[in-house]
């Protein structure tokens, strides 16, 4: 045993002068830092703070296609309280992967985080942003009232939609198109008493020549 | 049935009553030599074992279970310590310390349902601590899954969002590849753990199959170097600080950096901040170290935090008991982020300089661009100063109670430096990360992200194991427990008996839900709702009646004594200090409040 651990050198030690407890200026005596951040971390002009701006971003994720994934992608989304418009999930032109797209609203770090995390689930292989030319599709089946097939027929034709089914009592319309355009298609149909309608959401590919995912596995 | 070890004469009572003449079940302690030799793979549970064994793993903590029979029985076959502990929350716990201490993922295993279920804590806590670990849960057969069959639960649902990645095993085939997949990912990158869901059709079924070693998914590729271009930048802004400070997170531990991050702070004369997880990343005695900030962290740390001008992070989260108010945190400051996980930059705090990669290659990568070392000098005084303004200290009058500092200090100047120190959560944490001095890596084993009361003692058995399998069996391992975190898994302490498992628990027993009783006095009008006990075990004895040495204390004059006798003991022992039940953790930083605002006493909250 050591002397300096014998209980009288502790027991002296605790009695000890310079154990006084915490000391120091307190908090208003301190200087302060005029600087300051918003709720995203960014440093600010406190001055010129301003809400960050939501926009709509259309994300496609490239992913492994296993049993459970799309369950991780809408886990996560919920989880980090992502604000998603929709979210659709397909095969591609090879049968080992499947494409989700997603339509998210944050504002630009969220945007970020959701590609990021998004990212991060071990299925998925790449996930890309897509740009405004992208084409988008939806689709929208409309059930209305069947007192006027030729009226809905008409307005079906300007929307380039069809009639799909059609009773006595109810004709279903399929539109598909820019989720404008299908917007403007449930205003309009609103007029033939509308029963039921159903929405898909939206498939997004590049346009032109421009490849969707950013990269597929080499092998 | 030829080669059977029989139980040594000194081996404890309840196996040498098992044995009967004739079929005499063995325990896992008794296999022979020959029993653990190399086996060829026959089934599904055969395949996962050598999954483990390919991966390096020694050690597994686990409790067993119906669906999970077939593994454990390929387990006889292995060399593999297993470590049957008293609950499957200690097991998961046990697995991440033991990971932590040992640099590699710690593995634990469960059965399915509540098996699984008492697994799940531990997972989230390591999921928040990036610890590595890899569980393995059993299922009930495929063909059940799905029918409410009895013991059957949704594992792959219930720890989706608190793993890294789980894995539902299909095909005997297979699963050992799956295994050993999920070993590899739980380590690699940003570490995490990982879960493989076994249902009992798929172990039971035959299959030849040596999965080989680990290998990761092969969409996983973290990036382990920063962008030249962005290194060159980062750079020159860490030349031109006035004020740097450096963040070392758990990160660096976990990527084996802090070798290079000490030369590196050294040799550019940066001073160093670290957060609670990074604590043990750079020597506590230095002199450039102003301990940790946060919450409860150094008043020096959280005055350089509030005042640098560019705050070099390394492996860190920001998490919010760190960063107090966003608004508020390092609110002059730049920000050069070095993190392997690009979600984490600008996630909570915004990086101006996001560097993704290894913490280790990406400081190298750093250094080899600095032309020259920042001109901080008179921040580094400015830092000493503070240092001198806000010292760690307590009041410890001798007519009052022993002080929890002064039983941290004590145990910290009787063990070596390299004295692995596991803590539940609470008060008592708090003072065991702010008044020892930590100098080595992996010495302190926290749960800190997920802040899991009862983590302590499963913890130390975990540190313990992983510390006698690296050759340091003289290692000291010492847990400091409250009242209410040691009441959460005490039970372990028959597996520490068990085991012979030299840890000491220092419970600094206030006789509260200590941390809670500190809020409501400042909080809550000292309205003291069920943070009291009227009545708490005495530990020493129940630590005697588990088979443990127990002392108890009461007064300063005990305290060095009680120390070297637990110390000097080659087993599990328990010390119950009845400490200054009024004692406050302090300086704290109110939550979401600034940093720089930290309180060194209630009424300056
Ligand atoms: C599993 C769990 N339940 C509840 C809490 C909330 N909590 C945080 S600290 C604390 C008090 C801990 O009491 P004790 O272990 O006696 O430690 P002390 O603060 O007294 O040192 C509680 C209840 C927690 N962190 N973990």
């Amino acid at each position: 045993m050591s002397s300096e651990h014998t209980p009288e050198n502790q027991a002296s030690r605790a009695e000890d002068t310079h154990r006084r407890g915490l000391k120091g200026p307190s908090p208003e005596e301190r200087p302060h830092p005029e600087g300051r951040r918003n709720s995203q971390g960014i440093r600010i002009d406190p001055e010129v703070e301003a809400e960050p701006e939501v926009r709509e971003a259309v994300l496609s994720a490239l992913v492994l296609n296993e049993p459970g994934v799309l369950a991780r992608a809408s886990g996560l989304f919920a989880r980090r309280q992502f604000n998603i418009e929709s979210l659709t999930v397909g095969t591609t032109q090879n049968e080992e992967y499947s494409r989700i797209t997603l339509v998210v609203k944050e504002p630009e770090p969220g945007i970020e985080q959701a590609k990021k995390q998004l990212e991060k689930l071990v299925p998925v292989i790449s996930v890309t942003e897509l740009t405004e030319d992208a084409v988008r599709r939806e689709l929208a089946l409309i059930k209305v009232d069947g007192d006027h097939p030729d009226q809905i027929a008409a307005v079906a034709d300007m929307y380039d939609g069809t009639v799909v089914d059609a009773s006595a009592e109810a004709i279903t319309v399929e539109v598909t198109g820019t989720n404008k355009t299908i917007e403007n298609a449930l205003d309009t149909f609103e007029r033939f008493g509308v029963r039921e309608i159903v929405r898909t959401g939206t498939a997004a590919l590049e346009a032109g020549a421009n490849a969707t995912a950013k990269h597929w596995p080499d092998d | 049935m030829s080669e059977r070890a029989t139980p040594t004469p000194e081996a404890d009572d309840s196996t040498s009553e098992s044995a009967e003449a004739g079929e005499q079940p063995r325990t896992d302690e008794q296999r022979t030599e020959a029993e653990v030799e190399e086996r060829p793979v026959t089934t599904g549970a055969s395949s996962v074992v050598r999954a483990l064994e390919n991966a390096g793993v020694e050690a597994a903590f686990g409790v067993q279970g119906g669906a999970i029979m077939p593994v454990y029985d390929a387990l006889y076959d292995s060399s593999i310590r297993h470590v049957m502990m008293a609950h499957e929350q200690g097991a998961s716990h046990a697995a991440d310390a033991y990971g932590v201490v040992k640099g590699e993922p710690g593995v634990c295993l469960a059965t399915s349902g509540p098996g699984a279920t008492n697994l799940v804590t531990g997972l989230a806590d390591a999921n928040m601590d990036s610890d590595a670990v890899l569980a393995l849960t059993g299922q009930v057969p495929s063909d059940m899954v799905g029918s409410d069959a009895f013991q059957e639960t949704d594992t792959i649902g219930v720890t989706s969002p608190v793993t890294k990645h789980n894995y539902f095993a299909g095909d005997a085939d297979t699963v050992g590849d799956t295994v050993g997949e999920a070993f590899a990912l739980a380590g690699m990158g940003r570490p995490g753990p990982t879960l493989v869901d076994l249902p009992k059709d798929i172990t039971q079924a035959e299959t030849g199959r040596d999965p080989g070693p680990a290998r990761p998914p092969k969409t996983y590729n973290p990036q382990m170097e920063a962008d030249t271009q962005d290194v060159k930048v980062a750079a020159r802004a860490i030349e031109n600080a006035e004020k740097p400070v450096l963040l070392f997170g758990g990160g660096v531990i976990k990527a084996n950096a802090t070798e290079t991050a000490r030369k590196f702070a050294i040799d550019h004369g940066i001073p160093v901040v670290t957060t609670m997880p990074g604590i043990g990343s750079f020597p506590e005695d230095h002199d450039l170290c102003l301990s940790w900030a946060g919450m409860h962290g150094t008043g020096y740390a959280n005055m350089a935090i509030t005042h640098t001008d560019l705050l070099i992070a390394v492996g860190t989260r920001f998490d919010d008991r760190l960063t107090g108010g966003v608004d508020t945190f390092a609110p002059e400051a730049e920000v050069v982020h070095i993190d392997i996980d690009p979600a984490e930059i600008s996630k909570n705090v915004h990086a101006d300089y996001p560097l993704v990669g290894d913490a280790g290659r990406v400081i190298d990568q750093v250094d080899a661009r600095m032309e020259h070392s920042p001109d901080a000098r008179e921040w580094r005084e400015q830092c000493i100063q503070w240092k001198e303004e806000y010292p760690m200290d307590y009041a410890a009058p001798s007519d009052e109670p022993v002080k929890p500092q002064f039983v941290v200090e004590a145990f910290d100047e009787a063990t070596p430096d390299d004295t692995i120190v596991t803590t539940g959560v609470g008060q008592h944490q708090m003072w065991a990360s702010q008044y020892w001095t930590y100098r080595e890596p992996r010495t302190w084993v926290s749960s800190h992200g997920l802040g899991t009361m009862g983590y302590g003692l499963p913890a130390a058995i975990g540190a313990r194991l992983a510390a006698d399998q690296m050759g340091d069996e003289d290692r000291t391992v010492i847990c400091f427990d409250g009242d209410g975190s040691f009441l959460m898994t005490m039970q372990e302490l028959s597996v520490a008996v068990r085991e012979n498992m030299d840890i000491t628990v220092a419970v600094l027993n206030n006789e509260y839900i200590g941390m809670v009783r500190q809020w409501q006095d400042a909080f809550y009008e000292g309205r003291r709702m069920a943070a009291e006990y009227n009545w708490c075990p005495e530990f020493d004895r129940l630590a005697e009646a588990f088979g443990a040495r127990g002392w108890r204390v009461d007064d300063y004059d005990q305290v060095a004594e009680a120390i070297e006798e637990a110390l000097a003991y080659d087993g599990p022992s328990v010390i119950d200090f009845h400490i200054d039940p009024a004692e406050n953790v302090y300086p704290m930083v109110a939550s979401g409040a600034p940093n720089g605002l930290f309180a060194l006493s209630e009424d300056q909250l």
